[in-house]
């Protein structure tokens, strides 16, 4: 500093005569400095803008990928529903209508047998009465033979028609109760067949009905198929309630296994050592650890096994005799375990006692000592052998959740990744236009100390089209 | 893949190999029974309980008591390296309790106190255990009295032990001329620290939540 300001006598002499200087160079170096700053924020702006545009199209690919992914998953989902609404149809229809013939036989005898009652039901009209002949015929005496037997004769037919009226009314209540003998034979008949067709129509409604509902599943699943944008909205907003709702029981599940651990990591101490380490862990613990991983595993295999999630393809394309029998060994291995584990909770329980009243013989309480294992104890014990028992079956179903979480995190994760591209995307475009302003602006702070040389130049460049503007005027004027 | 998964196998040999360095703990609790010191023995009771209280499985736990000459096993009451099964870990106990007990009822006022050949034999002891943490208790008044023709004028090697005076009652003489206790106390300071020890004293036997 003090050589630039000793190159004159006088320092402020000096100072300004470095200013001098300095602006003198950077007015002659003016041009080419605003070219390297100009082409230094074009190369930054350009180099922004492609690494913005590259990200946009990674962004795009992605959604591209989760909008295949989540089409995928939406279809085989749906096919899954329509599978199994075709399942309950084909089992109502082999439960209820596979017997159709025999009920078809059954309502045809029912017919026949009520048609055959009907017409022997039928009101037989009453023959005409006899004594019509037997009045032409004592008609017919009267004109040939005179009247003087007509009263006896008359009387007689009086009798006559008296019993013939007492034999035909006989016989018409006869002919009457039988008729209705056999109305109500035809009554259970009647309530039968109204039962079968109540029953057939009730099938046939329950058949209507899900028809309808495999109408709306095959709608949706063509809007998946075509790739609808309402669909897609439909699946993305349906995939992340799945994911938050299966982190929710996942959460519980890992409690459980929590829960579960504590029950068994202690007794384990009493098979494998208290001290042993693998690496900084006991060994007992990774032992308990391993055995409820070992129960989740078998969980899942027996899920798959029965068909209820599809987290291993091999599994599910199992023939149905080797799927079976593995169902048969997995619940055989876990139950197995959930045995174990039950008397393990009983070795912890046995353990606590004696550590309890060792404790308390050891602080010299020994009244306590004697009764640390108290008469009720024994509900504590049943109540961890119960727990050790049931959790790992409890543990299980955590397939279900398992699976969902698995298939929405794709779904999920590509969501999070979309949206950080588009950001990332965003920051690079907006730095583009940051570095190309940026170029603007350092032209012009360059240009800020040279004010004086610019001026100067713009009052010659003036001059000089001063006198050219005025022959150029005159010139137009001749 | 197959060099990755040898190298997988190797790290978790290496885990699992002894080199590891030991996590248990070994305290040996020595005992003056010499003169009326003998009548604080069922405080010494209360400490060694407390301790038990405080050993896990595969700990080493010793009792000894300091008499005329202490640089023998003979003088172990008990001594017990702790399974580790838990439930093995409480029958030790509760027979290291026993014997304690026993010997708390049973036991003689020595006539000379070898704190130093006690020391000596701590020391043996918990090398041979090789345990990581190594703990000798001094329960006594540190008033060395030798019979004549023992030599205790030697180094004791307490690198890595951690040595605690507990309830180092006061003498009527050390109620005359307190520097006699003082320097009776900072003279085991000076010996334990000397040769790497570390020393504490705890006479406040109701606080001995900081034992081990």
């Amino acid at each position: 500093m003090s050589f630039m300001l000793g190159i004159t006598p006088w320092p402020v002499a000096s100072a300004l005569l470095w200013i001098v200087l300095i602006i003198a160079a950077l007015y002659l170096i003016r041009s080419t400095a605003h070219k390297t700053i100009q082409a230094a924020a074009q190369g930054l702006h350009r180099s922004f803008r492609m690494a913005s545009k590259a990200v946009s199209r990674s962004e795009t690919n992605l959604a591209a990928r989760n909008r295949h992914v989540l089409l995928a998953a939406g279809r085989e989902a749906k096919e899954r529903i329509i599978e199994r609404e075709f399942d309950r149809i084909n089992e109502t229809v082999r439960k209820d209508l596979a017997n159709y013939s025999a009920l078809h036989r059954s309502l045809s005898e029912s017919i026949v047998r009520i048609e055959k009652d009907h017409q022997e039901a039928v009101d037989v009209p009453p023959d005409p009465p006899g004594w019509v002949k037997a009045v032409k015929a004592v008609a017919d005496m009267d004109a040939r033979d005179g009247r003087a037997h007509i009263g006896s004769i008359l009387s007689d037919i009086h009798k006559s028609l008296i019993k013939a009226h007492k034999e035909a009314m006989a016989s018409y209540h006869e002919a009457s109760a039988k008729r209705h003998k056999l109305l109500r034979h035809m009554r259970p008949d009647w309530r039968k067949i109204q039962q079968t067709l109540g029953a057939v129509g009730k099938n046939v409604d329950s058949l209507l009905s899900r028809s309808v509902t495999i109408d709306r599943h095959m709608q949706e699943y063509e809007d998946i198929v075509h790739g609808q944008d309402r669909a897609m909205s439909v699946l993305s907003s349906s995939s992340l309630v799945n994911f938050f709702v299966s982190a929710f029981v996942l959460c519980i599940a890992i409690g459980g296994a929590t829960i579960n651990f504590s029950l068994i990591a202690r007794p384990m101490a009493e098979m494998v050592g208290g001290t042993n380490l693998i690496g900084d862990f006991r060994t007992a613990d990774i032992a308990a650890l391993v055995i409820i991983l070992v129960e989740i595993s078998m969980g899942l295999f027996l899920m798959e096994s029965l068909r209820i999630t599809r987290l291993f393809p091999v599994i599910g394309a199992l023939p149905d005799k080797t799927r079976v029998r593995m169902v048969y060994i997995t619940f055989t291995i876990l139950f197995l375990l959930a045995s174990v584990e039950a008397g393990l909770a009983y070795m912890r329980e046995v353990l606590l006692q004696d550590e309890l009243a060792t404790s308390a013989l050891l602080r010299g309480e020994a009244a306590a000592a004697l009764t640390a294992t108290g008469e009720f104890m024994w509900i504590t014990t049943a109540a961890q052998m119960g727990m050790g028992f049931i959790l790992p079956f409890a543990l299980v179903f955590v397939a279900i959740p398992l699976e969902t979480f698995v298939h929405s995190l794709r779904t999920v994760l590509g969501l999070i990744g979309i949206s950080f591209l588009r950001v990332v995307a965003l920051a690079l475009r907006v730095l583009a236009n940051v570095f190309l302003y940026l170029g603007v602006l350092l032209k012009q702070v360059y240009d800020l100390p040279l004010f004086v040389p610019l001026w100067i130049e713009e009052r010659m460049s003036r001059a000089e089209d001063g006198p050219a503007r005025d022959q150029g005027l005159k010139g137009a004027r001749l | 893949m197959k060099r990755l998964i040898v190298l997988a196998l190797a790290a978790l040999l290496a885990s699992c190999s002894s080199d590891t360095v030991p996590r248990n703990t070994g305290v040996y609790m020595l005992i003056d029974t010499s003169g009326t010191y003998n009548e604080e023995l069922i405080k010494a009771e209360q400490i060694i309980r407390f301790t038990l209280s405080r050993l896990d499985a595969s700990d080493s736990f010793a009792v000894a008591r300091i008499d005329t000459g202490s640089f023998s096993e003979r003088d172990i009451i008990a001594k017990a390296s702790f399974d580790d099964r838990p439930s093995a870990v409480n029958r030790q106990k509760r027979l290291f309790a026993e014997q304690v007990s026993n010997f708390v009822e049973t036991a003689e006022p020595a006539p000379y106190t070898d704190i130093t050949g006690g020391l000596l034999q701590a020391v043996e002891f918990l090398n041979e255990k090789g345990t990581g943490k190594k703990t000798i208790l001094i329960f006594s008044d540190l008033k060395e009295d030798l019979e004549q023709g023992y030599i205790r004028d030697i180094d004791v090697p307490l690198e890595g032990f951690e040595v605690i005076a507990l309830n180092v009652t006061k003498l009527r003489s050390d109620n005359i001329d307190p520097r006699e206790y003082l320097g009776r106390l900072e003279e085991w300071q000076g010996r334990v620290e000397k040769t790497g020890g570390s020393w504490r004293v705890i006479n406040d036997l109701d606080g001995l939540e900081g034992l081990l």
